[in-house]
């Protein structure tokens, strides 16, 4: 009897250790899920802001200005073109 | 005399010798119960009856619902590229019965904030539980006010949105408000989609408000859906630099470009003038926000010529080569007077057309009964709003047949007396280079297959009115300069009076409407110059050389092949055999 006892309540102590860790285990998943979250939302973030750098640099007004005055591009005569036809 | 002692022990204490009444100790008795029934049953009132509510009163002490916020969509164009995106910034706030700032911490706060000292005392003074200090501040300026560490000063997350583009995009994109909202244009139009969904997540928080513990993610924040437009950036920059050089040529009120793919009816480049920056709105007027493309409306004049003579050849009452007298371009109509701009006599139909002839236009116009007329002018789409989705969209004005009088039906056959808007007239020009077949306009990226249009004129009727169009923007026609090299071009110009007070006045809007290459139409595209004052007002001199300009390098930015010789022509053909 005081052997079965001592079994169960075994199981009891082991069981509710489980379920400490198992808890614990949890507390520390969820907090770097959420540490991982902040980060893809800071990266998403910083993306955007990238994004935006990156457009205004390749933003059509200046592209034409520095092709035009800094590097002296302009538009070639009609009789400067060639017309490259695909072979049929 | 000897007395005797009385006999006193502990243990025969009268007192307790006496009999005590036994309804004593049952009075004790049910008390003692009373009392511990009162407190089972407080005990079951507060486990059983009131627990849930004690139970959140008790978490809310401690637990906190926080809001993740979710970010606001992009908008691109169609090759994805950037036209509104939306970053984080920070908006600074105080409880003024909490910030008891130093002297010293005060003049810091202020030249973080960009404010002066006693405008920031000024506030911080207000009897108010909650002043803003400044809203929308840069993340590491924020930064920097929260490493003072100040007393009763918080900040908060706020998103603001940017647009690269500026004001080249303004009218086609509108803007959001100061919490994030779109209030104007796509991003009024679009915004359930572009929209995000804030989540919100439990977490433990000490009693200074620290968050100790995360406990569970409630629902995940839903950011919002990025959006792709059916706008070309490099053609909206064309369309725009264009526009605004001729507006500075012609010193013009204002002016309107929309460009069209005659492929897929999606709006390439959407372009107005004046505009403004949608980055800095501190001063802006009704003029400068109005889309003149979508939400305005004006008298055509000559543009609506072709749909007169398409209408005519469609119903076989004429071919372009029937001779109409134009008697020296007067025509009397009741007490009125119809005369053309350039004198002539006799007309071919086409000639009608590449001459903008109002009376010969009026002559084959009123040939049809007034419902005839009305139902083709309706099934143009004329009189009945696009449904872009676009706020604020304008349905023109067509009046219904049965309240035309003649000279009604023969001025609205040269665009008067009938209002519409730049994108209707630019649409209806798809039945010309689309062999006849309407479709519906698009503002956002079209995937896959567009659906088939819906046919209004015969492919033939459509190809020959093409030829009268490629005749009208060539020379003999009213608008030479609408030609570009390497590609046939057709199209009409548009010189209309305009109406103020009821009379027509000596103001004009000059506008042209054309498609090319006139061989397989890829691009249509409609100027519209409100008020030119620089010595013309001519469409074909004020609005096609606007035209010819955005056609040429819309047609090479697209890559499409040229359909004329260049002159003079190189060419550079491979050796049969290579492969491509």
């Amino acid at each position: 009897m005081i052997r079965a006892d001592a079994f169960l309540l075994s199981l009891v102590v082991i069981s509710a250790l489980g379920v400490v860790a198992a808890q614990h285990q949890s507390r520390q998943l969820f907090s770097e899920l959420e540490r991982q979250q902040a980060r893809a939302r800071a990266l998403e973030v910083e993306w955007g802001q990238l994004q935006l750098e990156q457009s205004t640099l390749a933003a059509h007004v200046r592209i034409e200005r520095l092709a035009r005055d800094t590097l002296g591009l302009r538009m070639p005569p009609p009789g400067q073109m060639i017309v490259v036809e695909p072979v049929q | 005399m000897k007395k005797k002692p009385v006999a006193v022990t502990l243990n025969h204490n009268p007192l307790l010798k006496r009999d005590l009444p036994a309804w004593r100790a049952r009075i004790v008795l049910l008390g003692l119960m009373g009392c511990s029934l009162a407190l089972v049953a407080r005990a079951a009132w507060l486990q059983g009856f009131n627990k849930d509510f004690l139970q959140a009163q008790g978490e809310s002490r401690y637990a906190r619902v926080l809001e993740v916020p979710a970010t606001r969509g992009r908008i691109t164009d169609r090759n994805g590229d950037i036209l509104a995106v939306s970053t984080p910034v920070r908006s600074i706030w105080a409880i003024p019965g909490d910030a008891r700032l130093s002297p010293a911490d005060a003049r810091a706060l202020a030249g973080l904030l960009g404010m002066n000292v006693n405008d920031l005392n000024n506030r911080l003074g207000s009897a108010r539980d909650f002043v803003y200090l400044r809203r929308q501040l840069a993340p590491d300026v924020a930064q920097r006010i929260a490493d003072l560490r100040l007393p009763g000063i918080h900040q908060q997350q706020e998103y603001r949105r940017f647009y690269p583009g500026g004001e080249m995009m303004a009218h086609i994109l509108g803007f959001t408000g100061i919490d994030d909202r779109g209030q104007e244009g796509i991003e009024l139009a679009f915004d359930g989609s572009l929209a995000g969904k804030p989540g919100a997540r439990r977490v433990i928080r000490d009693r200074r408000g620290q968050v100790v513990e995360d406990v569970e993610s409630i629902r995940p924040p839903r950011d919002g859906e990025d959006l792709a437009l059916s706008i070309d950036g490099k053609l909206q920059f064309l369309a725009y630099s264009a526009l605004r050089d001729a507006m500075e040529q012609h010193k013009a009120k204002a002016g309107a470009v929309v460009v069209l793919d005659a492929r897929t009816g999606e709006v390439l480049a959407l372009a107005n003038a004046p505009t403004f920056n949608p980055n800095n709105r501190a001063a802006l007027s009704g003029a400068q926000l109005r889309n003149r493309v979508i939400t305005d409306t004006f008298e055509p004049g000559s543009t609506m010529k072709p749909f007169i003579a398409a209408l005519a050849i469609e119903q076989g009452r004429v071919t372009p080569a029937t001779a109409i007298d134009t008697h020296n371009g007067r025509m009397a109509l009741g007490r009125a007077t119809i005369s053309d701009t350039s004198r002539h006599e006799v007309l071919t139909v086409a000639e009608v057309i590449q001459k903008s002839s109002n009376v010969g236009t009026v002559k084959m116009a009123l040939d049809f009964p007034a419902e005839t007329m009305w139902a083709f002018y309706d099934a143009l789409g004329f009189g009945s709003p696009l449904r872009l989705g676009f706020p604020g969209e304008a349905s023109g004005r067509l009046r219904p047949a049965r309240d035309w009088r003649q000279i009604e039906q023969a001025t609205m056959s040269y665009g008067y007396g009938l209002s519409v808007t730049l994108a209707q007239l630019a649409r209806a020009y798809l039945v010309f280079a689309r062999d006849g077949e309407l479709l519906p306009l698009s503002l956002v990226r079209q995937e896959g297959l567009q659906k088939a249009g819906r046919r209004v004129l015969s492919p033939d009727t459509a190809r020959e009115m093409r030829t009268m169009l490629e005749m009208a923007a060539g020379p003999g026609g009213t608008a030479p300069r609408a030609q570009v090299p390497g590609y046939r071009v057709a199209g009409k110009s548009g010189t209309a009076h305009k109406l103020e007070g009821g009379r027509y006045t000596n103001r004009y809007v000059s506008s042209f409407v054309g498609f090319a290459p006139a061989s397989s139409p890829r691009l249509v595209v409609a100027v519209m110059i409100d008020e030119p004052d620089g010595g013309q007002h001519f469409g074909g001199a004020v609005a096609a050389p606007v035209f010819a300009r955005i056609t040429e390098g819309a047609l090479r930015t697209l890559g499409v092949a040229p359909d004329m010789p260049l002159t003079p022509l190189r060419t550079a053909s491979r050796p049969a055999g290579e492969a491509l």
